[in-house]
C-alpha cells in the first residue's frame, strides 16, 4: 500500500482555501498595524442632526474586517476537513487528517450535540449557561470538552493497542502503511510510529484517558485538604494558623523537582513512605463530609446519624482499602491489618505515588488560597448575624463563608488542573511517571525526546495534546472568572 | 523594621533546618542505604555485610546524630578498622593521624562532604555548576523580564481594548506552555535537520548545511554564543513570561482606574505622558514581587531545559544526584534550593515595603 498523504483528495480544494486564508489574515494584521503606528483610528459612531446614526468606514476597519473573515475562511476550512473525512470516510482519499477526523467521529458528534444543549438553554444554566456569552470561554470549554470525550471514547477512537509493537514500523513516518494487515487491522500509522514501533496516534488518545484520569481526580483531592485545613486557619487565625501556615510554607519552598525526585523512588516506595502520606492526605475527604453534615443537621439527630454514618462506614471502607494493601509482603506491617476481603481495590504503588505527590504539591497552595478568602470573608456583616444567631464555627465556615468563596475556587479549580497535568508531564518527563509503558503524553515526550532533531514525530503530537488541553483550561478558567465578574 | 527583618531570617533558618531534615530523612532511608552500600561496596553483599559496611562507614549511627554531623553541631564520626588498624572518620582523609584534624566538620563549618558517585568535594562540584545555571538564568531573566513588563503595560494600559485581549491571551497561552513542550518544539522548528526551518533554509541556500540553532547547549557551556544559547533561554523565559505579563496587566489596569490618573486626563495631560510619567511607577511594584518569586519557580524550568539540552549546571547535578542517591551532593542542592527559595521571599517582603510607602511594618 501507499504511504498517505497528509490531505488527501481534500487537499486539492482546501489547501489553497486555507493558504488563502492566512495570507489575507497576515496582511490584514500588518496593514492594521502599520496604519494604527501611522495615526489612523477605527471609524466612530457619528450622530446626525435627524437623530440618526452614521459608522464611517476607515481603512483600519477594512483591515479588522479581513482579519475577521480570513478567521472565519479557516475555521471553515477546518471543518471541510472534519465532515470531508468523515464523508469519504475512506484514508486514502481523505489523507492524514481527515482520517483522523474520521476516527474522532464520537467526539464530533458529542461536541456538537453537547453545544447546541447548552447553547439552547444558556439563560436557565447559571454560570455554566453564561460561560457561552464569553467567546474565549468558549474555546476554551470546547477544548477541555475535546479531550474529555477524547478520553471517553478512547477505545473507539484509537487505530491500535497503547502498547501493540510492530517492529517493522520501527520510526515509520506518518501515514505508513502496515506491512501485513491482518482482517479487522487499521492498515495505517497515523502520526507514524515512536521508536519501538507503537503507533503515536493511538498512544496520544489513550494518554487523554490516563491524564484525565489522574489529574481531576489529584485536584479535588488537593481541594479537600486545602479546603479542610484553610477554613479554620482563616477562621481562627492565631496559633492553629500560625503552625499550618509555617507546614504549607515549608512544602511550598521546597523545589517541586526535588520533592518528586525524593518521593517518587523505588527505594522510597519500598519503605512505605507514599503509603504514609496517603494515610495522611485521603482522610481529608472523610474528616471534610464528616463535618459537613454533622454541622447541617446538628438539630436534626436521626438525618445526621443517617448521613454521617454513612459516610464514615462507605468513606473508612474505601480509605481503608485504598491505602492498604495486605497481599504486598514488602509494606510496612501497619498496611497489612486490614483483611483481604474487604480490600475492595488496589491501586498499584506506582499510581498512587504518582497521585499523593501531586496532591501534596498542590495542597498547601489551596489552603493559602482558601485561607485567604476566609480572612476576607469571615469580616462580612453575614458572618456576625450567624455568630449573632448563635451558629457553631463550622456550619458558618462550610456552609455560609465557602459558598460565598466559590467564584474564585470555581476558577482556580480550572487552573489547578492545567497545573496538575503539567506536573504529571514532568513526572513522566523525567522517566518518574506511572510506568514505563504509560501512553500518558510526559512519558511519550520523554522517550520520543531521545531522537528528536531525526524523527520529531513521536514526540510532537503528545506536546501540542497536552499544550491545548491546558491551554484550554486556562481559557475556560479566563472566561468564568469573567463571567463571574460581571454580576 | 530591624525586628521584622530578624523575625523573617529567624522563620527562613527554622524552614531550611526542617526542610534539610526532610530530605536527610529521606535519602537516608533504609532501603537508600542498602542501594549506597551495594553500589559502593560489592553488589553481592547480604544484609549483616552491609550493614557492617554502613557500620563502618559512618551511617550506622542514629539518624539526629548523623544529621547532627553533617550540620556540624556533632563532632563527627571516628573508627578505627579492626582489620588494619586505620584510622576512619568524616573529619579525616583515609589513613591519616585522627590529631590534628579536626572534630566538626558539617556545614556550619563550610564543609559540604564528598559526593559518593563523583568522588570529589561536593563543594567543589557545586561551585562550577551553579556558576553555569547563573549564566543560563541571567539571561532567561534579561530576555523575560523586559518583554514581560513591555506585553503586560501594553496590555493594562488600554483594559479591554484589542491590544489587550490579544495579548492577554497570547500571555495565557505562553502559560499553558510548559518548558518540555516549548523546547520540544523550538526544537522540531528550528534546530531540527529534517523538519522545521533550517532544511528550507538550506534549500535556499541561506545556510550551509547543518541547523540554524543547536539542538544541544552542551558547546555553551565553555562558549555561550547566540546560536547555542538561545534555544534554552527562550524556552525558560517564554513559560514564565505569561505569568508575569499578566500580573503586570492587572497591576497597571488598576492603576489606569486610580482617581489621579482621571484628574490627569482631566487636566488635558497627553495619554503617552499619562502612562510614562504617572501610571507605569506604581504599576511596576506589583510585579517586583511577582517577578522575586518567579526564581524558586524557575528552578524546576531549569531543571527540564539543562536536562532537555543536555547543560550541565546545577538542574543537571540535582537530576544526578537524586537518580544516583548521592546523599551529600543532593543535600547540599537542596540547601542551594531551598536558599534561593527562602531569599528570594525575603528580599521581595523587604523590597515591598521600601517600594510602597503605604505599607508601614510597626
Amino acid at each position: 500500500m501507499e504511504p498517505l498523504t497528509w490531505s488527501g483528495d481534500l487537499g486539492t480544494f482546501l489547501n489553497p482555501l486555507m493558504g488563502f486564508a492566512v495570507a489575507l489574515f497576515v496582511a490584514g494584521f500588518v496593514a492594521n498595524f502599520a496604519l494604527v503606528l501611522a495615526g489612523q483610528r477605527p471609524g466612530e459612531m457619528v450622530v446626525n442632526a435627524d437623530h440618526t446614526l452614521s459608522l464611517q468606514r476607515t481603512p483600519v476597519d477594512f483591515a479588522l474586517m479581513a482579519m475577521k473573515y480570513a478567521v472565519l475562511v479557516l475555521v471553515l476550512g477546518v471543518v471541510g476537513y472534519i465532515i470531508g473525512g468523515m464523508v469519504l470516510a475512506d484514508p486514502t482519499r481523505s489523507g492524514i487528517l481527515g482520517a483522523m477526523a474520521a476516527r474522532l467521529t464520537p467526539v464530533w458528534l458529542s461536541l456538537v450535540a453537547l453545544f447546541a444543549v447548552s447553547i439552547t438553554f444558556k439563560r436557565r444554566l447559571g454560570l455554566y449557561g453564561k460561560l457561552f456569552d464569553s467567546p474565549i470561554g468558549m474555546v476554551g470549554f470546547g477544548l477541555v470538552m475535546f479531550w474529555i470525550f477524547t478520553a471517553a471514547f478512547s477505545g473507539m477512537v484509537a487505530t491500535h493497542g497503547p502498547i501493540t509493537v510492530i517492529s517493522q514500523m520501527r520510526n515509520q513516518l506518518p501515514g505508513s502503511p502496515l506491512p501485513n494487515p491482518t482482517e479487522g487491522q487499521y492498515g495505517w500509522y497515523l502520526l507514524g510510529a515512536d521508536n519501538l514501533g507503537r503507533d503515536v496516534f493511538s498512544r496520544v488518545i489513550y494518554g487523554a484517558f490516563e491524564v484525565l484520569k489522574i489529574a481531576p481526580l489529584a485536584t479535588v483531592f488537593a481541594f479537600m485538604v486545602g479546603i479542610t485545613l484553610g477554613l479554620p486557619a482563616g477562621y481562627y487565625g492565631g496559633r492553629l494558623d500560625t503552625v499550618i501556615t509555617f507546614l504549607a510554607n515549608l512544602v511550598l519552598a521546597f523545589p517541586v523537582i526535588l520533592l518528586f525526585y525524593l518521593l517518587v523512588t523505588p527505594e522510597i516506595v519500598a519503605a512505605g513512605i507514599p503509603n504514609y502520606l496517603s494515610m495522611v492526605l485521603f482522610i481529608f475527604p472523610i474528616i471534610f463530609f464528616v463535618v459537613l453534615f454533622n454541622s447541617r443537621f446538628r438539630t436534626d439527630p436521626p438525618r445526621r446519624n443517617l448521613l454521617v454514618g454513612a459516610t464514615v462506614i462507605l468513606g473508612g471502607v474505601a480509605y481503608l482499602s485504598l491505602i492498604s494493601n495486605p497481599s504486598d509482603p514488602n509494606l510496612p506491617w501497619l498496611f497489612r491489618l486490614w483483611p483481604e476481603m474487604l480490600d475492595l481495590f488496589d491501586i498499584p504503588g506506582n499510581l498512587l505515588i504518582v497521585f499523593v505527590s501531586v496532591v501534596f504539591v498542590n495542597s498547601p497552595t489551596v489552603f493559602r488560597i482558601v485561607r485567604g478568602i476566609v480572612l476576607d470573608i469571615k469580616t462580612r456583616d453575614y458572618v456576625a448575624a450567624g455568630q449573632t444567631r448563635g451558629e457553631g464555627p463550622w456550619y458558618i465556615m462550610l456552609w455560609e463563608i465557602l459558598p460565598n468563596a466559590r467564584g474564585p475556587l470555581i476558577v482556580d479549580f480550572c487552573l489547578r488542573i492545567g497545573y496538575t497535568t503539567i506536573l504529571l508531564g514532568t513526572l513522566g518527563f523525567f522517566g518518574l511517571g506511572v510506568s514505563p509503558e504509560s501512553p500518558d503524553w510526559g512519558s511519550t515526550i520523554n522517550e520520543g525526546r531521545r531522537l528528536l532533531t531525526v524523527y520529531p514525530h513521536p514526540a510532537l503530537p503528545p506536546a501540542l495534546a497536552l499544550m491545548s488541553l491546558v491551554l484550554g483550561l486556562n481559557l475556560l478558567a479566563d472566561g468564568l472568572r469573567e463571567e463571574s465578574l460581571k454580576d | 523594621m530591624a525586628l521584622f527583618i530578624l523575625r523573617r531570617v529567624g522563620v527562613m533558618a527554622l524552614t531550611a533546618l526542617c526542610l534539610t531534615f526532610v530530605v536527610f530523612f529521606l535519602t537516608n532511608l533504609a532501603p537508600n542505604l542498602e542501594k549506597l552500600a551495594k553500589t559502593q561496596g560489592n553488589a553481592r553483599m547480604s544484609d549483616a555485610e552491609v550493614i557492617s559496611w554502613l557500620d563502618r562507614n559512618g551511617y550506622g549511627g542514629p539518624l539526629v546524630v548523623r544529621y547532627g554531623e553533617w550540620l556540624g553541631v556533632v563532632p563527627g564520626w571516628l573508627r578505627e578498622d579492626p582489620i588494619n588498624g586505620e584510622w576512619r572518620g568524616r573529619c579525616i582523609t583515609r589513613g591519616q593521624n585522627p590529631e590534628g584534624a579536626p572534630r566538626y566538620c558539617g556545614l556550619l563549618q563550610g564543609d559540604l562532604g564528598y559526593s559518593t558517585v563523583s568522588a570529589a568535594e561536593v563543594s567543589s562540584i557545586i561551585g562550577g555548576r551553579l556558576q553555569l545555571t547563573g549564566i543560563l538564568m541571567f539571561w532567561a531573566f534579561a530576555v523575560m523580564v523586559p518583554s514581560a513588563l513591555l506585553v503586560g503595560v501594553l496590555a493594562g494600559m488600554r483594559e479591554g481594548s484589542r491590544t489587550d485581549r490579544t495579548l492577554s491571551t497570547l500571555s495565557i497561552a505562553t502559560t499553558a506552555t510548559p518548558e518540555y513542550v516549548s523546547g520540544v518544539i523550538f526544537i522540531v522548528l528550528l534546530a531540527s535537520s529534517q523538519v522545521g526551518l533550517s532544511p528550507l533554509l538550506v534549500e535556499w541556500g541561506w545556510l550551509e548545511g547543518g541547523t540554524l540553532f543547536f539542538g544541544s547547549a552542551r558547546s555553551a557551556m565553555d562558549n555561550v554564543t547566540f546560536w547555542n544559547f538561545t534555544l534554552p533561554v527562550m524556552t525558560i523565559a517564554l513559560y514564565g513570561m505569561g505569568y508575569i505579563a499578566r500580573m503586570t496587566r492587572a497591576s497597571m489596569a488598576e492603576v489606569m482606574t486610580a482617581q489621579y490618573i482621571r484628574t490627569a486626563r482631566l487636566k488635558g495631560v497627553s495619554f503617552r505622558n499619562i502612562v510614562l510619567k504617572h501610571a507605569l511607577r506604581n504599576a511596576l511594584i506589583a510585579p517586583f514581587t511577582v517577578i522575586m518569586l518567579q526564581f524558586p519557580w524557575l528552578l524546576t524550568g531549569v531543571v527540564i531545559v539543562e536536562t532537555l539540552f543536555n547543560y550541565n549546571g546545577f538542574g543537571w547535578t540535582l537530576v544526578q544526584a537524586a537518580s544516583n542517591n548521592d546523599i551529600e551532593l543532593l543535600l547540599a542542592c537542596s540547601i542551594v534550593a531551598v536558599l534561593v527559595v527562602l531569599v528570594t521571599q525575603l528580599i521581595s517582603d523587604i523590597g515591598y515595603v521600601f517600594l510602597n510607602p503605604r505599607i508601614r511594618i510597626s
